[in-house]
């Protein structure tokens, strides 16, 4: 074996005087520099977006502005690799301007350090994954919450000050982590106390319990029979849609009478809502229909002997139509599986068709403080209230970023519409994240911006700025 | 080429970085302003001093003494374990941080001054004064912690292992040494470190140092690139011989204390049943 390293697999860093020799793949001593394929790459790169497509104008007039402040055209610069002053009594790292259609707009460009910061993760499925206020785990340490269940997802509010800083150093270490990882859509694995195993990753399927995720549900179990009753009166006689929140059942349901659709006697466990429409027919989890059960007839009674006939025909599906069986009443009244009509398959393949793919979102929020904004003007306050009037807009790496109304500047935006690794980390810990305010030159004097520190857009983009298609 | 940066960080520290130098500073007393001043003047060219001498302190020692005063402080820290291998750059976190430390101290009316670089910190106590280190795992575990006094001859605290930042020889998870200098504290927590080992043990993966980083001043030394499963006994055993090496480096006056973690076991040399004990549980 040859230990020796070639001199054409390192290159030398001439970032400090130290002038390491780095091998490919590996960082130099100081963990800020690496060799990525023979070139000398700061981990951190300052980053702009280069928009491609030509911006539709809003009118065809000419040149008025169309509204929107980062015209598309124009290279943006992200705050992604600008560094930062905190605690800011410096002015940002970047203040620059262009002119966008003879108005001259400023953008502020800084990465600033989140302590108060988290995301909140929206994960497609019905599946159980834990009672809401479950406490979401990594490497065992809490790193946040269950929260409350949206339409046909589940919900995680994951990070914030109080796991960050509040807690012991490994929870605010293994936060930190998990919280970089999530903005930067790489994958995470979280359990949730007396609840699943789950990979999340922003943009991904979400695996839980080690499955992979593929549907959201059409709708809940009474909805799914209201859509597709019409389909299945004419085919088959009872069709029950096993959901963990309503289960459905067709002859009972508002819709199957509508459509004359008989009794059948065939009785659902759980507790009854409104005609046809069941909760509870078994635990939660990740089964059928986000319930427990993979056996779909457990959730049967026995049939009412007074009503049910033998041969009588029933469908069972699970609210995404991943899950289907057919069955036939015996003499008995005791449904043995058959074989499945072709028209009612092609509804259960409907069902999944109806399903849009599960994803996870990760939505990156946090809250621009006293001294970031320091870095953007001489009066704090005044970014805040330019940002209100919506004077100045407000992106995170690119991204559009909701502003919550009330009071400071507490933004919202998907960490998917960001350039790879657009965030990064201190030790405090807390997560450095790009942020970027933009407005028009004359706004950003009337907020005391740092008007001496202003730099032309041709001036700061050098040859080895990052550059991402956007 | 980006030159050295310092900044504020808050709960009055100081902040002073350089390629990778990493320092955070704080001081008590009425001198912080002009000790914070005069530990980034001295910082300003620290790095520089160090670069136009690294391939003399990549070399084993015993080597000539170098010229520069920080290269100074980790030549006459290692010189003493030359009958092992060892280069001064074992002690360059703590050499740098004891060299910023005395830049400071000759400020007056300076408390207490701590110079952290990266784990390896040199500090100051004025007479009668005391500081506590709290000593934690890699998972943050709290593993004791020691109170210093003015009077107790020890101003330098050090850790290495396979949480730091430069390759280890051996396989603990922290060694923190306790010693007259933050740059003697470095080289033997660092050379407990590379005691702490199972030679030969299959869970043990092990590379060429220069495969990792082509600079080191390892060589071709095999560094321990990550540890499988070990059995209590194993720990026990590997624990046992970084105690050996710990224990003669206390017997030669070369640290006051040290103590040494894998695997959820912790070992400690501590100063003779005389002296008061160091290491106490909390």
């Amino acid at each position: 074996m040859n230990d020796r390293v070639k001199p054409q697999d390192k290159i030398r860093c001439d970032a400090c005087p130290v002038l390491c020799y780095i091998a490919e793949g590996r960082s130099g001593a100081c963990d800020r520099y690496a060799n990525h394929g023979g070139e000398l790459v700061r981990l951190d790169p300052l980053t702009i977006i280069e928009h491609s497509d030509t911006a539709v104008p809003f009118l065809e007039t000419g040149p008025d502005w169309d509204g929107d402040i980062v015209q598309s055209t124009r290279p943006f610069i992200t705050a992604i690799g600008a560094g930062t002053t905190y605690p800011d009594y410096k002015p940002a790292p970047f203040i620059v301007s262009q002119e966008v259609d003879g108005v001259d707009m400023i953008t502020v460009v800084t990465e600033g350090i989140f302590s108060y910061c988290g995301v909140k993760v929206k994960i497609d499925t019905d599946r159980h994954i834990g009672e809401e206020r479950s406490v979401v785990r990594v490497d065992g340490e809490p790193i946040g919450l269950v929260m409350t269940s949206e339409y046909g997802s589940r919900m995680l509010s994951l990070g914030g000050v109080d796991h960050l800083t509040g807690g012991s150093k490994k929870e605010g270490r293994v936060t930190c982590d998990a919280l970089l990882n999530l903005c930067n859509s790489e994958p995470v694995e979280m359990t949730i106390d007396d609840g699943a195993t789950l990979t999340v990753q922003a943009g991904q399927a979400p695996i839980i319990d080690g499955e992979r995720e593929r549907l959201m549900r059409v709708g809940c179990g009474s909805a799914t029979i209201g859509m597709f009753a019409a389909q299945w009166k004419d085919h088959v006689d009872e069709v029950v849609v096993v959901d963990d929140h309503i289960t459905g059942v067709l002859s009972e349901h508002q819709a199957g009478r509508l459509l004359d659709v008989p009794h059948t006697g065939i009785k659902v466990a759980g507790r009854k809502s409104t005609p046809g429409r069941y909760f509870q027919v078994a635990e939660p989890g990740t089964g059928w229909g986000g319930t427990n059960i993979t056996d779909p007839l457990s959730i049967l009674k026995p049939a009412d002997a007074k009503v049910a006939w033998p041969g009588l025909r029933l469908l069972m599906v699970s609210t995404t139509g991943e899950q289907w069986a057919y069955y036939e009443l015996d003499e008995d009244l005791v449904p043995q599986p058959a074989e499945i009509p072709p028209v009612l398959l092609a509804s259960a393949e409907r069902i999944a068709e109806n399903c849009e793919p599960s994803l996870c979102s990760v939505l990156f929020m946090g809250g621009a403080g006293g001294s970031l904004r320091a870095g953007v003007t001489e009066n704090p306050v005044g970014l805040t209230r330019s940002v209100k009037a919506m004077l100045t807009r407000v992106t995170c790496g690119g991204a559009p970023a909701y502003v919550w109304p009330g009071g400071g500047i507490t933004v919202m935006a998907d960490v998917t519409q960001m350039p790879t690794n657009a965030f990064g980390y201190v030790p405090t810990p807390a997560l450095v994240a790009p942020i970027e305010f933009t407005m028009r030159r004359d706004d950003y004097a009337a907020l005391s911006g740092h008007m001496d520190r202003v730099r032309r857009v041709e001036d700061v983009i050098t040859p080895d700025i990052r550059r991402v298609r956007g | 080429m980006t030159g050295p940066q310092a900044a504020r960080l808050p709960g009055d520290r100081l902040h002073l970085q350089h390629g990778p130098i990493d320092l955070v500073i704080s001081v008590d007393g009425p001198g912080r302003e002009a000790a914070f001043h005069a530990a980034a003047r001295r910082f300003a060219t620290v790095l520089e001093e160090l670069a136009a001498e690294l391939p003399h302190l990549r070399l084993p020692v015993p080597s000539p003494l170098p010229g520069g005063s920080t290269a100074r402080r980790m030549h006459r820290a290692v010189t003493p374990h030359a009958s092992t291998f060892v280069t001064p750059m074992a002690a360059v976190a703590g050499g740098v941080a004891d060299e910023i430390l005395a830049a400071m101290t000759a400020v007056p009316g300076l408390t207490r001054a701590v110079v952290n670089n990266g784990g390896d910190i040199a500090f100051h106590l004025a007479p009668g004064e005391a500081a506590t280190a709290r000593i934690a795992g890699l998972d943050c575990t709290d593993l004791g912690q020691v109170r210093l006094a003015a009077s107790d001859p020890i101003r330098g605290l050090a850790t290495s292992g396979q949480g730091g930042r430069s390759h280890s020889l051996g396989i603990a998870d922290s060694v923190t040494a306790l010693a007259t200098t933050a740059a003697e504290a470095d080289v033997a927590a660092t050379l407990i470190a590379n005691a702490v080992d199972l030679p030969g043990h299959p869970a043990i993966s092990r590379a060429p140092a220069q495969s990792l980083d082509p600079d080191s001043d390892l060589g071709t030394r095999p560094v321990v690139t990550a540890v499988g499963p070990l059995t209590p006994d194993e720990v026990v055993t590997a624990l046992k011989r970084g105690l050996a090496a710990a224990n003669a480096m206390r017997k030669h006056g070369l640290i006051a204390g040290a103590a040494l973690t894998l695997g959820g076991q912790t070992f400690t040399a501590l100063p003779t049943e005389a002296d008061q004990p160091l290491l106490t549980e909390t």
